[in-house]
């Protein structure tokens, strides 16, 4: 390790953080992704319940701080899971029960949050699909499936990149809440450390700085996403 | 009716007259925080924004820095350096400020005040940046002064342009607030915790407060409508 990056001792344990940072953040957006696309294409069918069903659940979350359903889920599942063990221990001896750790609720809390966000951006990119292209899929007898993985998800994608990398870069942002119940990502150990030493420069100062490499980063990853999603796009109409 | 509010404290364990008062300032507390925060990150960002469309870099550069810093990381980030950075300030505690921010509510505030007007600058900027151009020459060819163009013409049709982008800001603050409750404030969340914590009713307290954020959120949701509809109202077609 080098000196400079040692901080007082906690340098190895600020990076063990970043990566669990970045390991929430990924599994995060997996989650949001899947979500995502099953709520753009519930919003999208002909099933009356569905619909109902998708537009719940963007409304509920749009309505609710990520902090509130954070701290919901990840005290109300661990009472509902001991109310799940009690019960089954009761009627069934059978004994199980696990802990509901913070980086479970967090993962499902912020895969939800930004699930309902994606769904609105997927939702968007589907619209946007030339409906020839569906037309001409059904013509050439596609089923329903084939028409959704060979021509819309293709030719959605382009048009959904510009707000999923937005989603991201708030979704990355997000994470840091997750330290609030518990997890031992770098900004709770930037916090325990900076009470312990009372310098709190020291040590959120190169946190916030590796948000920053992050959320830079991703941005030009995203510019260069976007540049070659739409290679054969013809711009300017 | 007041029977009927009474029995029903009565016959409830969690949702007693305490609980609900202690909501209540929760809930007077997140207001003021987000009240205070959206005004002053408005006012700031006006300025700012002019600043950030100059084309002289040492006037937009240090704009850019700013958003860029305050865009790029967490709120919580931001609270944090703010709520403990103040404290370890040399002589800090012996001058007149240490009276305002050692509560957590001005620390807070400042850390809204500085992230709000961040996004916010951003927003007008990029309506500021989209006035139609034949409006500027039209004002310059009406010999207006800069200030006057900017007064006139240039920030009122930003406005109008910025407005939606603008009241997602807002309900974005209303929920970021809810953070306050990690430095020991007691607004709606820390209300909810406290509440948590003394009955152990996760389900209770946190549905509560969540239909709470609801509620403000739609309404301020309804309001920005109506405001977007009364600043749009020239554009609306003849017969709708």
């Amino acid at each position: 390790m080098m000196p400079m990056l040692d901080l007082k001792g906690y340098g190895p344990s600020l990076l063990d953080g970043a990566v669990v940072t970045v390991e929430l953040a990924f599994l995060s957006l997996l989650v949001a992704l899947i979500l995502g696309l099953v709520g753009a294409s519930s919003k999208l069918s002909n099933n009356r319940v569905l619909r109902a069903g998708a537009t719940g659940y963007t409304t509920l979350i749009r309505g609710v701080p990520d902090l509130v359903m954070m701290l919901l889920f990840y005290y109300g599942g661990q009472v509902a899971v001991n109310t799940l063990s009690d019960a089954l221990y009761d009627a069934y001896d059978i004994d199980f029960f696990f802990q509901f750790d913070p980086f479970i609720s967090g993962v499902v809390t912020i895969g939800l949050i930004f699930g309902a966000y994606m769904t609105e951006t997927f939702r968007g990119a589907f619209l946007a699909v030339d409906s020839g292209q569906i037309e001409a899929a059904y013509a050439y007898g596609f089923t329903p499936w084939h028409t959704f993985r060979r021509i819309m998800l293709p030719q959605m994608l382009r048009h959904a990149l510009p707000g999923v990398g937005n989603n991201w870069q708030v979704l990355l942002k997000t994470t840091a809440l997750v330290s609030i119940i518990g997890l031992t990502d770098m900004v709770r150990v930037a916090e325990q450390a900076a009470k312990a030493e009372r310098s709190p420069f020291l040590f959120f100062i190169p946190v916030a700085l590796v948000y920053l490499i992050l959320t830079a980063g991703s941005e030009l990853f995203i510019k260069w996403l976007d540049k070659r999603a739409n290679a054969g796009v013809v711009q300017g109409d | 009716m007041p029977d009927l509010i009474t029995n029903w404290l009565n016959t409830h364990d969690i949702f007693t007259a305490t609980t609900i008062l202690h909501y209540w300032s929760g809930l007077v507390t997140t207001v003021q925080l987000v009240f205070l925060s959206l005004i002053i990150g408005l006012f700031l960002s006006v300025p700012l924004a002019v600043m950030r469309t100059s084309r002289n870099p040492l006037i937009s550069g240090p704009v850019w820095v700013y958003t860029y810093l305050f865009r790029g990381t967490p709120l919580l980030i931001q609270l944090y350096v703010i709520y403990y950075g103040i404290g370890v300030i040399d002589g800090i505690q012996d001058t007149f400020w240490w009276d305002i921010f050692k509560a957590p509510f001005y620390p807070a505030l400042l850390a809204f005040v500085l992230n709000t007007a961040a996004y916010t600058t951003e927003i007008i900027r990029g309506a500021m940046v989209a006035t139609p151009q034949g409006e500027i020459e039209a004002a310059k060819a009406y010999g207006m002064s800069w200030f006057l163009r900017l007064r006139r013409i240039v920030l009122p049709s930003a406005a109008r342009r910025a407005v939606q982008a603008y009241s997602n800001e807002v309900i974005f603050m209303l929920h970021a607030s809810a953070i306050a409750s990690v430095v020991t404030i007691v607004d709606l969340t820390g209300a909810a915790r406290d509440i948590y914590s003394r009955f152990y009713a996760p389900f209770d307290a946190f549905i509560a407060v969540a239909l709470i954020y609801m509620a403000l959120t739609f309404t301020l949701i309804f309001c920005f409508r109506k405001l977007e509809r009364h600043l749009l109202r020239h554009l609306k077609p003849a017969n709708g």
